[in-house]
């Protein structure tokens, strides 16, 4: 196939634009094809948190790895996210919460994550802004968070930089797989490349599928909220242990509320509709934590779309039966551990050992098949069946 | 949760200007049951707002306006419409629920059918200065004028296009003000072009000659094919520098006139509003002479969106009148919808306020072209100055982020934070679009910014009401 790419990637959120990053800086020819502008889906529209406390136990060791990947984003990435590295706390304001609390926490500590349980008081010392009431709180020292909106332009410049075909507002429309590889559909004719990345982030499912691979992809449809700038009123991530709340104030003022309260929408439309319950309830968390919050204006709510597997775990490895055709995405808390995911994944595409196991999708190919257990260095954590709001 | 009982209608309506009213009004009549929200304490609009509770229009100053919005209220009054005033609607979503914050808290109401008629915003295209205290929106000084009874400042400079120039200064006059200058874009020939257009409607012609006389009596300077270059002063409105401008309102050289005032009210036209069609995802096309983006609609107000009716100035900007006829004619359709009125009745109702309408649009034709958007003046604005002043975003930092890979206004608000600030574009907006245009080709490509809630911003105590702890109806957690 003269002519033809090394690789194609399609999709343009933060896993398939850092695979073509890494694939392109070792010297593929990369073309990346992307619907709309780069990370404008969920790597846009996301509450940039870098918690551990709210990441699946299984990702914790990949999530730590990508945190510090983003606090030294400058370094590898050459342009800046605003990311801020600060405590995080996780609290509980009943006893339910309290044991949740302590579960989970020990799980999440037992995979790495530093999580230390600390007295009310000692979380007043951690984040003066707390209000009243707090039983308990978990205290992470690895936290922090990103301004997700600065991502695409970031990654834009970069792309350029490592010499990435760049083809935004460029949808796909299939894939044929041919001798030597494959020809990408976009409206003005087939692109060709000996490679292929699938990063399509919740509409990975409709992109599998022109490959002939059936992978249930679940949309989560998750709200946020910003305030208007206000004077400090926090300097910490706070969530509860239900991990139904994500909220800090960035260095301009503003606070970003957030914690996975479902929204409507759906692959066809987006975020498309704020629900004014969840919205409510998700102030009324917030104000329930950091009382001050209560002063601001609401400025701006809205929602995006998160994609989740059967089992909650990542899609990250090769299509089974496709030779040199892969996929990436369907991260939980995907914005935090994407990076390093995707890193992996164009390691192993570099032909190096990944330093941490992929997470293949063969397990959720089979229909109706319990999960098998995933290669993972921490394990899985089995206690709960994987729901999500 | 303990939020406050749902109000459920057969249509609400948020707006209570003339077309608002009109379609509430319209409906109620007809049978349907109506709520009517306007964040205001009482029925008006922008046009015939209502002087403050204790202040009233001396009976010398009365205008036309104050008559009929007096005519308004009453006919709201005697009506069987539920009029809900002081509620800020901050969301709309489903088909229908509208979330208002109100002076007992956050209410929802519900209806299967919803009338958009929230009126239109002011265009206001930069210069160096804008931003200074003393400078405010034509349209804005309206308001100061009518419902607090203030002039913008001792001695004011009058600026923009439209006939609010005239009103705006004449009323400044009246009220006891100095008027140093009025600076219009547009050129005596403009005006005699408008005036077979503004004939139409011999009542406003009157109106507006006579704002022209009072401004003649008092010596006010009138600049024809002017515009305000800059506003100057340590730190508020000084002096207000104008230049001769060509058709398009690009300054083109020529010398500069200064004038002293503390304040200015400039404004370059006005913007529909339509946030609540944006945000309920109707089907939108952009319409120079409607005043930019406005929803598709059909003759009756039927928007893409089942059920949704967009009317008024908050649709396509044509004025009080028309705004008044097209609320009437989406009051009677969403009547006849629900099926209240049957086709016949409804046809014949419908084509006498039709009839009415067709004979508005010369008229709203010859104003619209007044105030139509200048993408020249947008063209001229300098480096440094300000647009969007919520987040102090410049336009060389806006060229340098469509340098940057910038194609849509959304995109533009990401690399900028243009947008983001608490009037959430809607005074940037319109300049921001209008300079990535100039290099995407076209304002269809830049396209709009996603509609979402709040639709003003609300402070987030009003949202919450009072509730305790365990009553959060916390969903299930996610897995660990
Ligand atoms: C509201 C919200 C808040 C979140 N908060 C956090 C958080 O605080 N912390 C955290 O770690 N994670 C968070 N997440 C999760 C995180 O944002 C996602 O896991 C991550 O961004 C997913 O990246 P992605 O590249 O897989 O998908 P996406 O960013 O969605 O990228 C997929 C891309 O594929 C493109 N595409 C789709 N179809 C085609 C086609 N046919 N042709 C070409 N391109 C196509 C899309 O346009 C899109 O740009 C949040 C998610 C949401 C929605
Ligand atoms: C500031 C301003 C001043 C104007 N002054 C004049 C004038 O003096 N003379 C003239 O001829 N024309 C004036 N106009 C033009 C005016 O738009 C039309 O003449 C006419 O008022 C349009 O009627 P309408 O019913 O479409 O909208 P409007 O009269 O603007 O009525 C819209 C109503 O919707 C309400 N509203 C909007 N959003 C919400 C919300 N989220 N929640 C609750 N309520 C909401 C507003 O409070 C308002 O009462 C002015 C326009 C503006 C923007």
């Amino acid at each position: 196939m003269s002519g033809a790419h090394d690789l194609a990637v399609v999709g343009g959120g933060v896993h398939g634009a850092t695979v073509a990053l890494f694939c392109a800086r070792a010297g593929m020819n990369t073309v990346l094809f992307e619907r709309g502008s780069l990370c404008r889906e969920a790597s846009g529209v996301n509450a940039g948190t870098l918690t551990m406390q709210m990441t699946r136990v299984a990702l914790i060791p990949y999530a730590l790895k990508a945190h510090a990947m983003w606090a030294s984003a400058r370094d590898w990435l050459g342009h800046d996210v605003g990311v801020v590295v600060c405590d995080g706390l996780s609290l509980a304001f009943t006893e339910r919460e309290a044991e949740l609390l302590t579960f989970r926490a020990g799980k999440r500590r037992e995979a790495g994550a530093p999580i230390d349980l600390v007295s009310p008081a000692r979380a007043q010392e951690v984040e003066p802004g707390l209000g009243p009431g707090v039983l308990l709180a978990g205290h992470c020292k690895v936290d922090g968070y990103a301004n997700a909106y600065l991502t695409g332009q970031a990654y834009r410049a970069a792309l350029i930089e490592a010499g990435v075909s760049l083809r935004e507002r460029t949808p796909v429309s299939g894939v044929a797989r041919e001798e030597a590889g494959f020809a990408v559909q976009t409206a003005a004719g087939p692109v060709r490349a000996r490679r292929l990345v699938l990063a399509g982030g919740v509409w990975l499912e409709e992109m599998a599928a022109w490959l002939g691979i059936d992978l249930p992809i679940k949309v989560l449809v998750n709200q946020l909220a910003v305030t208007e700038r206000v004077e400090p009123v926090m300097r910490t991530v706070v969530g509860i242990a239900s991990g139904l709340l994500s909220l800090k104030q960035y260095p301009h003022g503003t606070v970003v509320i957030g914690g996975g309260w479902q929204g409507k929408g759906d692959r066809e439309r987006g975020g498309a509709e704020i629900v004014p319950e969840s919205l409510i309830g998700n102030m009324r968390l917030a104000c329930h934590a950091i009382p001050a919050l209560k002063n601001a204006r609401l400025a701006r709510a809205w929602a995006g779309l998160e994609a989740e597997t059967r089992d909650a775990l990542p899609a990250v490895g090769p299509l089974p039966g496709i030779p040199e055709a892969y996929i990436c995405g369907s991260v939980h808390s995907g914005y935090t551990s994407g990076p390093y995911l995707a890193r992996l994944l164009a390691q192993r595409m570099l032909g190096t050992e990944p330093a941490d196991p992929l997470f293949p999708i063969d397990r959720l190919l089979a229909p109706a098949a319990p999960p098998t257990p995933v290669p993972s260095a921490a394990g899985r954590a089995a206690d709960e069946q994987p729901h999500h709001v | 949760m303990a939020l406050p009982k749902p109000h459920e209608a057969d249509l609400v309506v948020i707006g209570a200007g003339p077309a608002g009213a009109a379609a509430a009004l319209a409906a109620s009549r007809a049978g349907l049951s109506v709520v009517l929200l306007d964040e205001a304490a009482s029925p008006g609009g922008q046009v015939y707002r209502a002087p403050p509770a204790g202040l009233s229009v001396s009976p010398g100053k009365r205008g036309p306006d104050d008559d009929a919005g007096d005519a308004l209220r009453a006919g709201i009054a005697a009506s069987s419409v539920v009029w809900r005033g002081s509620a800020r609607v901050w969301s709309v979503s489903g088909a229908f629920r509208v979330d208002a914050v109100t002076p007992s808290g956050n209410e929802s109401f519900f209806a299967p059918r919803l009338v958009a008629a929230t009126g239109a915003h002011e265009r206001l295209v930069p210069f160096p200065g804008w931003t200074k205290p003393g400078v405010i929106g034509l349209a804005a000084a309206t308001i100061l004028l009518k419902s607090q009874g203030m002039i913008p400042g001792r001695r004011s400079v009058v600026a923009g296009c439209g006939p609010l120039l005239a009103a705006v200064a004449a009323k400044i006059v009246v009220a006891g003000g100095a008027v140093a200058a009025v600076v219009d874009l547009s050129g005596p020939g403009d005006w005699l072009r408008a005036l077979p257009g503004l004939a139409r409607r011999p009542d406003l012609l009157r109106q507006g000659l006579g704002w022209a006389l009072k401004l003649g009596a008092a010596r006010v300077p009138v600049l024809f094919r002017h515009g305000v270059v800059a506003v100057e002063g340590a730190e508020a409105c000084e002096r207000v520098v104008a230049a001769p401008v060509d058709t398009e309102g690009r300054p083109r050289g020529g010398s500069l006139r200064g004038f002293e005032a503390d304040a200015l009210a400039i404004g370059h036209g006005l913007v529909p509003g339509a946030e609540i069609t944006k945000l309920l995802r109707a089907r939108h096309h952009f319409d120079p002479a409607a005043g930019g983006w406005t929803p598709v609609r059909d003759a009756f107000g039927r928007c893409s969106v089942a059920g949704l009716y967009a009317v008024g100035d908050g649709a396509a900007v044509a004025g009080a009148e028309p705004a008044r006829l097209s609320g009437q004619l989406a009051g009677l359709a969403a009547a006849h919808d629900a099926g209240r009125i049957p086709l016949e009745a409804f046809e014949r109702e419908a084509a006498s306020v039709r009839a009415g309408l067709a004979r508005m649009s010369a008229f709203a034709g010859a104003v619209g072209r007044l105030m139509r958007p200048r993408p020249a003046m947008v063209e001229a604005i300098a480096p440094e100055t300000v647009i969007c002043r919520c987040e102090d975003v410049t336009r060389s930092e806006i060229e340098t982020a469509i340098a940057e890979g910038a194609r849509d206004i959304n995109q533009l608000k990401h690399f900028t934070r243009c947008g983001m600030g608490p009037c959430q574009g809607r005074m940037c907006g319109e300049t921001a679009a209008g300079l990535l245009a100039l290099q995407v080709g076209s304002r269809e490509e830049v396209g709009y910014w996603t509609g979402r809630p709040p639709l003003r911003p609300v402070p987030l105590a009003d949202l919450l009401g009072r509730f305790d702890y365990g009553d959060i109806p916390v969903p299930t957690p996610a897995p660990l």
